[in-house]
């Protein structure tokens, strides 16, 4: 396992991608093939599932080394990382094991049905047959996410170097369905199986933030211009009466929206569209944070898909029955899927994207600037003879959101950050006064520099109230402005007010607590919405 | 009995009328050791041990009322016996015990309970009461050994070399540059910045001898320095001379690289876990081997090493100082470098 903790090593530490991408090629270069197979296994999400809870492995460790419990939380709250907590506590191993990555994968995979003492005298002899660093990893290995930023993309950018393949083509063979037992690495990278899957998505194309003049994009009618919808992005993909719905995080989420997927089984063609997956009640979109509720949940109660139904509005087509459809036009597309959609019909939930009607420029700033009425975060603009791009392409797609609403609150409570960001408080609970108080308004963490964050950290370390625990609570003296795309009365929050998507704009040093919002001028912000 | 008050200037010896290590200006201060936070300006006299004596003079201003003493020399200060016993934090630091009527207190500043081979061992003392600091009192923090630690830096310099890199070092000129030149001498020429240069003229005054260095200045000549290895304070991270380092490969030596989370947030290429303070371990024996019947635990993790103090029958408390501000820092310097 040691070429793998090296590349664990040097992939973590290093914030430059190229770094990351040079030490996954010597590692592709030099490990065996079950091993390589097994990286591209864990880093997209394809693993055995957690043989052991995580509540038993903490219990295990501070039997162990005989601590109480207090201080394994305060140590796990200033770590940020079980799995690293676990490693930093054990003692200095007593043997050294020396097994390779596949090895200990089939003895996780292996562990799953064992009883709870098998699996503990596993996982003790283990714990003291490694060093600290190989104690880390076998942690990770048992469950949980590395968090060291290496994305699908990076993998992938470092197996074309190694290879020579196509990067998209990888990203397909490796998100696709594949099983580690029957494939070997040269079958997956050169995507033999992919043939024969049903459910492989396309890259996503994507767009930049307008950056120049409506008038300077051409004639108003070389323009397809949609709202914009704050939801997931999401692509179904249906061949040979199978359905796939992928998230724009490249996984497959089928499961998590039957309302989608039993809606497309009934289409008779095939196809891949694209499209925004939206909490839609009695065709109103509603917040994201209601759209969250929904996702990653194994069971949906019966509760939960009265309160928060899902909906999807289509934006594109790529393929229809069988035929890549990428590289023609949006406009063609566009008559495909409208054809498409007129075939059979379709309940609410199910909807084409809306296409606003306009002939001059002049008129969508009026029309963007009502978007956040019905939870829109604002206009796409598409140019109509663009292809479906792959990623990110400037010049033929625009995003032109709404301007963000802004309010004044101060800082009432700090917690430390995860990953990278454990070591600093940078998860931040604001509040607007009321009447003589406070009352909670949002939470937010990003948006400030790392050299603001390290400032405020040691403000917060010197101004906490609370010396133990994840969470400290601060003098109401720092004083922050935060930036939001919408905002709706709520009962389930105690201020009355829901904001949606809040985040730090600026860390204002020139006001105190006297000059922050009230209570009542945040909430006319709904009506002025 | 009550010989230490702990006031808003600082810890005062009620009977000696001093202040150890006080953090606004007094007419006398007894300082454990050099560093920023512990050594403080503006006093009308200070007492030190005969180490640190050149640095405080370097550091505060060469004119000051500075008296000096060696280890386990004991004074008389209005009846208190004062007495400096090694701490193995840095060169020079001291473990500060007064001795009133047969009561003993130990104030420790910053120290180590392991050996750097550089500076003199730290060594228990028999107390009342212990004064303990806490910077890394958490069971999370354990310090590898020496020449594991020491190993690791030969071996990422070997891999920097085979990749035609420059290996940069950063660490505090007072302390853990000299630590770093002391594990990094006889591999490859060493050079070091205009601040660690100057505090290891000073240090040699006291015919201490350290690892041999070259200066290195803003107009430095590229090819020279090109696969060697370079030391700076932390301050100069991301700085302009860094950027004109060929290939620069870049590490931070601090304890608090033992946790993934402060590596990742530096941004350099390496993170060595190399601490002047003790960890978990190190805390709990120096604790024993006090033997004291009461601690005081001071900057780091106050609270949460006082309370576990408690629950294993070491009757403790916290005491809120000025001290450590670096450690709030993390690897940031408490002093300020100038290219």
């Amino acid at each position: 396992m040691r070429d793998f903790v090296n590349l664990i090593n040097t992939v973590e530490i290093t914030n430059k991608t190229n770094a990351k991408i040079q030490a996954l090629v010597d590692f592709f270069e030099s490990a065996t093939d079950k091993d390589k197979l097994w990286l591209i296994a864990i880093f997209t999400g394809k693993r055995p599932p957690r043989p052991v809870k995580t509540s038993l492995m903490k219990q295990w460790c501070m039997e162990r080394v005989a601590i109480p419990e207090w201080l394994f939380l305060e140590s796990y709250s200033t770590v940020g990382d079980l799995g690293e907590t676990l490693a930093l506590l054990l003692p200095e191993p007593t043997h050294q094991i020396d097994n390779t990555l596949d090895a200990w994968m089939q003895d996780v995979i292996a562990l799953k049905p064992k009883t709870e003492e098998e699996k503990k005298d596993f996982v003790l002899n283990a714990w003291s047959g490694l060093n600290m660093q190989e104690r880390f990893i076998f942690n990770k290995l048992i469950g949980g996410s590395f968090r060291i930023g290496v994305s699908k993309k990076t993998l992938v950018n470092a197996l074309a170097k190694v290879s020579g393949i196509d990067a998209n083509q990888l990203m397909h063979s490796i998100i696709g369905n594949w099983d580690i037992n029957t494939i070997t690495f040269d079958a997956l990278i050169s995507g033999a199986h992919i043939n024969y899957d049903n459910s492989k998505p396309y890259p996503f194309c994507l767009a930049y933030a307008l950056e120049k003049e409506l008038k300077d994009l051409g004639q108003p009618k070389e323009w397809q211009v949609e709202y914009k919808w704050d939801g997931i992005r999401g692509q179904v993909v249906k061949r040979n009466g199978e359905i796939y719905i992928w998230s724009r995080g490249e996984e497959l989420v089928t499961q998590q929206f039957p309302e989608i997927e039993t809606v497309m089984q009934q289409f008779d063609d095939d196809f891949v569209i694209d499209g925004e997956i939206l909490a839609l009640k009695d065709s109103n979109v509603l917040l994201f944070n209601d759209l969250q509720k929904r996702l990653n949940r194994k069971n949906i109660s019966k509760k939960l898909l009265e309160e928060v139904p899902i909906g999807f509005y289509a934006y594109d087509v790529l393929e229809y029955n069988g035929e890549d459809l990428r590289n023609s036009s949006l406009e063609k597309r566009r008559t495909i899927l409208e054809k498409l959609f007129a075939s059979i019909t379709l309940p609410n939930h199910i909807k084409l994207s809306q296409i606003i009607a306009f002939d001059d420029w002049d008129v969508l700033g009026e029309i963007r600037e009502n978007a956040r009425g019905i939870n829109s975060e604002g206009l796409m603009l598409k140019q109509k003879a663009s292809p479906y791009h792959v990623g990110r392409k400037k010049g033929d797609w625009w995003k032109w959101k709404v301007d963000p609403l802004t309010i004044d609150v101060v800082m009432i409570y700090a917690q430390k950050g995860s990953g990278r960001r454990s070591s600093k408080y940078t998860d931040y609970t604001f509040a607007v006064k009321k009447d003589d108080g406070l009352v909670t308004v949002a939470k937010a963490y990003s948006g400030l520099t790392d050299k603001e964050i390290t400032e405020i950290s040691r403000w917060v370390n010197k101004n906490a109230i609370e010396k133990f625990g994840p969470v400290r609570t601060v003098k109401p003296e720092l004083v922050f402005e935060i930036a939001f795309e919408g905002i709706a009365l709520s009962n389930r929050h105690k201020s009355g007010v829901a904001l949606r998507f809040p985040r730090i704009k600026r860390w204002r040093k020139d006001k105190t607590t006297e000059d922050i919002d009230t209570i009542a001028s945040v909430k006319s912000l709904i009506h002025a919405q | 009995m009550k010989l230490i008050h702990f006031t808003k200037k600082g810890l005062y010896c009620i009977p000696g009328k001093f202040y150890l290590d006080p953090w606004y200006p007094v007419d006398y201060a007894v300082i454990s050791h050099g560093h920023a936070d512990h050594a403080r300006w503006g006093m009308k006299r200070y007492l030190c041990h005969h180490h640190s004596k050149p640095i405080l003079q370097h550091r505060i201003a060469s004119d000051i009322n500075i008296q000096s003493l060696g280890y386990n020399e004991p004074l008389l200060i209005n009846d208190v016996k004062v007495s400096f016993h090694p701490a193995g934090h840095i060169i020079g630091s001291s473990q500060i015990r007064l001795e009133y009527k047969g009561f003993v207190v130990v104030f420790t500043g910053d120290y180590k309970t392991t050996s750097d081979n550089l500076t003199i061992p730290f060594e228990p003392v028999k107390c009342h009461e212990f004064i303990t600091e806490s910077t890394f009192g958490l069971p999370i923090y354990k310090w590898l050994p020496e020449d594991v630690l020491k190993q690791q830096m030969h071996d990422w310099i070997a891999t920097n070399q085979s990749n035609n890199r420059t290996s940069v070092f950063f660490g505090y000129s007072l302390g853990k540059a000299q630590r770093i030149m002391k594990m990094l001498d006889g591999v490859d020429e060493l050079f070091a910045h205009r601040a660690i240069v100057n505090l290891n003229e000073a240090i040699e005054t006291s015919g201490i001898k350290l690892s041999k260095t070259k200066l290195i200045t803003a107009g430095f000549d590229k090819k020279a320095i090109q696969n060697k290895i370079v030391i700076l304070p932390p301050s100069l991270l991301g700085s302009r001379l860094l950027k004109r380092i060929p290939n620069a490969a870049t590490a931070v030596c601090s304890g608090w690289m033992q946790i993934r989370g402060n590596r990742r947030w530096k941004a350099v290429d390496a993170g060595f876990p190399v601490s002047d303070h003790a960890d978990w371990d190190g805390l709990l024996s120096a604790v024993k081997a006090s033997e004291a019947e009461k601690v005081y635990v001071t900057h780091g993790s106050q609270a949460i090493f006082s309370k576990y103090l408690n629950e294993i029958g070491i009757p403790a408390a916290e005491v809120k100082t000025e001290y450590g501000e670096e450690q709030l820092n993390d690897v940031e310097a408490t002093e300020t470098t100038s290219v």
